[in-house]
């Protein structure tokens, strides 16, 4: 059914009762033309281009658990593309271009909020930094702006820009065109309009081998609900992507870290967009009910716990306490973590792997939900065409040999 | 926050006295200028990242500041064992 004023109405007068299920639970078929492990919004985003644009409908997208149950559903949906390299401008500024668009495009509302991403700049070295990406951002038609303090104090009033502060406020970038979007509907969203186009939804079904053939190629999965045959297969499961990849017998450069974040007690609007302090790893924002969204910065080890150590979250909330001092008396109600699968030079890795008919999209560690319908739309392609499109061609695997590197790592120490 | 047991010092120690110095017994080749793109590629880049027991340095940074090495479970974020540099990699038990 179509989501519309109209719609809304008349379910209104059965109490909101008899809204028909978003999409079916299916049960597996013997064998699928492209099966994509993962069922965040980046895998069930993948299933929908692929059949909205490629015309590949015969798909099933493979969730051990439930969807947007690993970080689509647990990160702190900041969207921006204002980063160094001109690789990344290209990818990220695709995925906000399609973020424009995405609610009518999916008939859901993904609450696409462009209420601007605002970096704080603590340093004369954060200065200069913030200052060649804006430049390298104008080269590349990024949009991304210095503020001084006393602007970036006009354009978010809570800021504390003191002079004596304990991390004085020397100026800020602004990306007007930035914000944040709703993680569920993204997942739901996706899938929602992947299954009217035919994709079959499979959840709770881990996958837990990739089956090849004689000659190298993959034959298919076998999953908690026995093999599944495919001939080609899109791996995208963040946090998890070294192990669905060494069961196709490969070895990544990633690492996997907790991540964690954490709201707060709902209070009236207070923050008009988001705030981002790389340097003392905080990042905070406002949702659509009125708790402030608080990110942290990773662990320091690789776990797979989904949860992490509570000095962390404290040494956030002290720079967030410390930046906006009127925030001290509030009440954090919830926390959590999630696994953040980071590459050396924390850029992704997305497309083809050296085991034919086997796709990958990983890599996007702390920073991949901005990203979402960007990486799915680029690993359709790249499925479809059995090559990467233009955009994704420099995110393959072979960089880490061949030393091509997309250093965003050493461009902004922290990426979000 | 995790308690480690430094093998130097003998004690279990908050994680705060301690930073992770990633996978361990990955040896800095002896030979470099003969190393192919693939070799350093695996050297510098390529790291086991298991789900599961994992083998991974730690330096007592505010402590005897010595590095040693630990076998823990990525999953539950539980050490199975700590000890000295130079001993023999910990054989994971099946
Ligand atoms: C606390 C936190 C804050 C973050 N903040 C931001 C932010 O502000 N902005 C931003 O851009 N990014 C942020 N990120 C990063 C972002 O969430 C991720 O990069 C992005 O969501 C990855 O997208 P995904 O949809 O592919 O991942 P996921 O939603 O994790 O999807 C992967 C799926 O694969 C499934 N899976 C794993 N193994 C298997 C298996 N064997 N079989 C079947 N299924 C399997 C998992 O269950 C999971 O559902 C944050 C992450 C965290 C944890
Ligand atoms: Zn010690």
């Amino acid at each position: 059914m179509k989501y519309s004023a109209l719609s809304l109405l008349t379910n209104a007068f059965s109490g909101h009762k008899k809204w028909p299920l978003q999409w079916p639970d299916a049960t597996p078929k013997k064998s699928y033309d492209v099966i994509i492990v993962g069922g965040g919004g980046h895998g069930l985003g993948a299933a929908y281009y692929l059949a909205r644009k490629h015309g590949i409908t015969n798909v099933a997208v493979i969730e051990k658990g439930w969807l947007g149950g690993g970080n689509t559903g647990r990160n702190t949906t900041i969207i921006r593309s204002n980063y160094l390299y001109d690789e990344s401008a290209r990818i990220y500024d695709h995925a906000v271009d399609l973020w424009d668009g995405l609610s009518q495009e999916i008939n859901y509302n993904v609450m696409f909020s462009k209420r601007g991403v605002l970096m704080l700049a603590h340093s004369v070295h954060d200065v200069q930094s913030f200052q060649r990406h804006i430049h390298a951002n104008r080269l590349n038609g990024v949009d991304n702006n210095w503020l001084s303090a006393e602007e970036a104090k006009a354009f978010c009033p809570p800021l504390n820009i003191s002079k004596d502060a304990r991390y004085p406020i020397l100026g800020a970038a602004l990306q007007q065109r930035a914000g944040t979007a709703r993680h569920d509907s993204v997942a739901w969203g996706y899938a929602r309009a992947a299954a009217a186009l035919g994709v079959d939804i499979i959840q709770n079904c881990a996958v837990t081998g990739i089956k090849r053939g004689a000659n190298g190629a993959v034959e298919g999965v076998e999953t908690e609900r026995g093999f599944i045959g495919a001939k080609k297969i899109g791996v995208s499961a963040a946090g998890n992507s070294s192990v669905l990849m060494e069961m196709a017998g490969l070895r990544f450069p990633l690492e996997s870290y907790p991540l964690q974040a954490l709201v707060s007690e709902p209070v009236k609007p207070v923050m008009p967009c988001v705030v981002m302090s790389n340097s003392v790893h905080a990042y905070i924002s406002q949702s659509d009910k009125g708790e402030l969204v608080i990110g942290a910065g990773t662990d320091q080890y690789v776990s797979y716990s989904q949860r992490g150590a509570l000095h962390i979250i404290e040494e956030t909330l002290a720079s967030i306490c410390e930046i906006f001092p009127l925030f001290k008396r509030m009440r954090m109600l919830r926390s959590w973590g999630g696994v953040v699968d980071v590459t050396p030079d924390r850029s992704p890795i997305l497309g083809k792997t050296p085991v034919p008919g086997l796709f990958v999209n990983c890599g996007w560690g702390t920073g991949g939900f901005k990203a979402t319908p960007g990486a799915a739309d680029l690993l359709a392609h790249t499925i479809a065409k059995d090559q990467p499109h233009p955009i994704n061609a420099p995110y393959n695997l072979e960089r880490f040999t061949g030393g091509r590197l997309i250093d965003e790592a050493a461009a902004a120490a922290v990426a979000h | 926050m995790l308690l480690i047991k430094c093998p130097y010092c003998q004690e279990d120690r908050p994680e705060i006295e301690f930073s992770y110095s990633g996978e361990a017994h990955i040896a800095r080749p002896l030979n470099p200028d003969d190393l192919s793109d693939e070799e350093w590629a695996e050297y510098l880049f390529i790291r086991s990242n298991r789900r599961g027991l994992h083998h991974e340095r730690w330096l007592h940074a505010h402590g005897c500041a010595r590095f040693f090495n630990a076998l823990r479970d990525t999953v539950s974020d539980k050490f199975e064992l700590t000890y000295k540099m130079g001993e023999p990699k910990a054989q994971v038990k099946k």
